[in-house]
């Protein structure tokens, strides 16, 4: 049992290295995901055009993709470099290559993979997800947006939300009723969008964090090809299933750092003082509660190198990442509103020249309802936990077996 | 990146399994628990010598199998999933470790090879009164070789030969190695939440003793001694935390109500959902420990508190919930949900409890990360 990378992986790692000290972009300020100013955009573009030119984007794709033709490992040995030097910049290709294209490749024909793969490997095109409506988000078979037979096209009419980056994507992937007749699993299907098309209106939601790197997406007679048609007919819920299962095996950098958040946590105990003229951290009732932050986060670490091992011998993680998101959105948002706590009067500071850290904090405690919500609400995680993991009856649906035209909607 | 147990440990794991199930069924837990009159279970200590396990992680040299700490490991999960009533903690965790730890090569000979043969049963007695150690909580003391005092509760110490004994000297904490047999000790078995898991009172009055380690290094020694038993507890504890989700889950499979399953009503789903995620937590950081053990790593420290505090919490959830799943049934002696309740505190004590551990562990952080 040891950290070591196998001699293959230490070459590996040690090539990537040289690599990444020769041409990674110094001081790059990467932006959340969908805030992203035009120049943080550019950059990241730039960066992008030149991992692919070398090799190194999508390194666990085949070449014929557009990929360097690696394993999984060593996209997650250059990721972990990429880091360390600070050029993480695929934030907003992440949805495209994690997401969009395995599905465009999993489904299109030839003529359209090739338009698409290459430019969105090399950063040229951006794509976005457009599953979820106000109608429907973990109830993603729930939803309404319509698209009608024209002749060889089809019109569609009505409203995603929740999409990130649709402001800047080129294209998306978008999941579409098609037969409201069907019941409600059975009447969806799944196209390809131009996000510059007559009809496509994106407008940016106000989060309650004050940014907005989520959009609503409406379309007004949007024309669509059957070309675009990813898929067979009215069995998009299929083709979403592909879209979800690959995001779920994306690959980043999956070993976060020692300690989460808790060693901020500490530097800021730190150098709080407290009513007794002694500094934060050694509040006794503090002491316990970072202890228990850092021992749950150095599980996710831990984990997080259960499943690089896995990998490692050429199999693939067990179940017990799924975990993963689940603990530490909870784990944010309490460990900030603790730090913000423990500041007194003073947490409700949130300009970043004024507030500890920046604000970082108080950012956290805004941003992190979000990460509770996003990729998966804790909610529906558990029940993922529950059911495919441990092998729990799924819960009773009343909707099943009815026409979609004929489900009950409410707010 | 090798962050998982290899193939021949894993083996011997599984083996450890088989044996387990056959020697030790839920029946003969509960003759233990049953029977004030058993300190333990004798015939499955006997089968557990025969298997070598004692000496697991003791150098051939003097006798042990010369394994090591990551089988030790693989052991420790399988008897803390099967609640094995034996004394294999206190005598291989503890007294074992603490003298590979701080023997001479002399105290190494005599006592090493007994261990592994089975002829040492051992204990280690630090707590006398209520509360976490301190230099304040320690009365027993040494005077020309002789030992005073009274410890309790001592895990194992109705069945032990030997006994680690914590006691000052001169003002200062030492760690001594005292015989039970001999003059000047008297034992009684103490009633604890665990009846599973034996502890007594060991009154010493001027007791032979042996010293182990330095003059002065009793506190230090003793920490380094629980950082090694607490990495091993958190198998048995993740052990113990994996069963009690099995259960809940074959209940929530099996008893219906209001004409389903329990297991499809969310409020149980998500609470084995929640089981499940300190279970994969405390395996994840158990492993960590026992890397850091395994390789004498100058994290163990923190990685020993990560992995108790961890574990600790996951079996107590885990069992608390298995019992909460099952419902009326739960709480009945007939079914076993209680022998791991049980059991769960008896584990999260016998070492210091968790929230000593997050002071210790807060205490390493801040060295670690100097200002």
């Amino acid at each position: 049992m040891d950290f070591n990378d196998s001699p293959e992986e230490a070459a590996y790692r040690a090539k990537v290295r040289g690599w990444l000290e020769a041409n990674a972009p110094k001081g790059a300020k990467g932006a959340s995901l969908g805030d992203e100013t035009d120049d943080q955009l550019d950059e990241a573009k730039a960066w992008q055009r030149k991992k692919a030119e070398a090799g190194y984007a999508q390194i666990h794709w085949p070449k014929e993709n557009g990929g360097g033709g690696g394993t999984t490992l060593q996209s997650v040995i250059f990721a972990q470099e990429e880091a360390r030097v600070g050029a993480s910049l695929g934030g907003p290709f992440a949805i495209g290559l994690g997401m969009c294209i395995p599905t465009v490749i999993a489904t299109a024909d030839e003529e359209t993979k090739k338009r698409f793969i290459g430019p969105a490997v090399r950063g040229d095109e951006i794509w976005c997800q457009l599953f979820s409506e106000p109608a429907g988000g973990s109830d993603v078979a729930g939803i309404r947006s319509r698209a009608v037979k024209d002749g060889d096209d089809w019109i569609l009419n009505g409203q995603k939300i929740w999409t990130s980056g649709a402001h800047y994507a080129d294209y998306g992937i978008v999941l579409v009723r098609t037969d409201p007749d069907a019941v409600k699993h059975k009447g969806l299907t799944m196209f390809w969008i131009d996000m510059k098309a007559p009809g496509v209106e994106t407008k940016p939601i106000h989060q309650m964090s004050g940014s907005s790197g989520f959009n609503e997406v409406f379309f007004t007679d949007v024309r669509l090809k059957d070309s675009q048609r990813l898929g067979k007919l009215n069995d998009g819920w299929n083709v979403s299933i592909i879209t979800l299962m690959n995001e779920r095996m994306s690959v980043g950098n999956r070993v976060g750092e020692v300690g989460g958040g808790s060693l901020s946590l500490l530097k800021l105990a730190r150098e709080v003082i407290g009513d007794d003229g002694q500094t934060m951290l050694t509040e006794a009732a503090l002491r316990e509660k970072l202890a228990d932050w850092y021992v749950q986060s150095e599980g996710l670490r831990f984990t997080g190198m259960r499943a690089l091992t896995s990998l490692s011998k050429g199999q693939m993680p067990g179940p017990e990442n799924s975990v993963a998101k689940l603990v530490m959105a909870t784990l944010a948002q309490d460990l900030a509103n603790y730090a913000v706590e423990i500041e007194d009067q003073f947490g409700v500071i949130s300009d970043p020249s004024v507030a500890t850290s920046k604000a970082a904090s108080q950012n956290t405690l805004l941003n992190s309802p979000g990460m509770r919500i996003a990729g998966g609400t804790d909610e529906i995680l558990r029940n993922i936990i529950a059911e495919r993991v441990l092998g729990m009856p799924a819960d009773i649906r009343v909707d099943k077996s009815v026409p979609f035209k004929d489900l009950p909607v409410g707010r | 990146m090798n962050f998982d147990f290899s193939d021949d440990q894993k083996h011997l794991k599984d083996e450890a399994r088989r044996f387990l199930q056959a020697e030790c069924g839920a029946d003969r837990v509960r003759k233990v628990l049953e029977d004030s009159a058993q300190t333990h279970d004798a015939e499955l200590w006997a089968k557990v010598v025969a298997q070598g396990w004692l000496g697991a992680a003791i150098p051939e040299e003097h006798g042990g199998l010369g394994l090591g700490h990551l089988e030790l490991c693989c052991i420790a999960e399988e008897l803390g999933r099967a609640l094995a009533p034996i004394p294999f903690a206190s005598t291989v965790y503890f007294f074992a470790e603490a003298l590979m730890l701080a023997g001479s090569d002399t105290q190494k000979a005599a006592y090493l090879p007994k261990i592994a043969a089975g002829e040492i049963v051992g204990a280690f007695a630090t707590s006398e009164r209520p509360g976490p150690l301190s230099l304040e909580a320690i009365a027993a003391k040494v005077q020309g070789g002789k030992l005073s005092g009274v410890k309790l509760p001592v895990t194992d110490g109705s069945i032990a030969t030997h006994a680690i004994v914590l006691a000052n000297e001169g003002g200062k904490p030492a760690l001594f190695i005292v015989d039970l047999a001999a003059a000047g000790v008297k034992r009684e078995a103490l009633e604890t939440i665990d009846p599973t898991r034996n502890a007594a009172k060991i009154t010493f009055d001027g007791a032979a003793a042996e010293r182990l380690g330095g003059a002065g290094e009793g506190f230090s020694l003793m920490e380094q001694v629980f950082d090694r038993a607490a990495v091993l507890l958190a198998f048995e504890q993740v052990g113990g935390a994996d069963r009690c989700l099995e259960m809940a889950k074959q209940y929530a499979l099996e008893r219906y109500a209001f004409g389903r399953q329990i297991g499809a009503y969310q409020a149980v789903k998500h609470r084995l959902a929640d089981m499940y995620t300190k279970n994969v937590l405390a395996r994840s950081n158990a492993y960590y420990g026992a890397w850091a053990l395994n390789t004498q790593a100058a994290e163990l420290p923190i990685a020993a508190a990560g992995a108790r505090i961890s574990a600790s919490e996951a079996m107590w959830y885990g069992a608390k919930e298995n019992v909460q799943v099952h419902g009326g049934m739960g709480f009945t002696w007939e079914l076993d949900c209680h022998l791991f309740y049980r059991r769960s505190r008896q584990l999260a004590l016998v070492a210091g409890a968790p929230r000593v551990w997050k002071e210790r562990l807060v205490s390493q952080l801040e060295r670690r990360n100097a200002a």
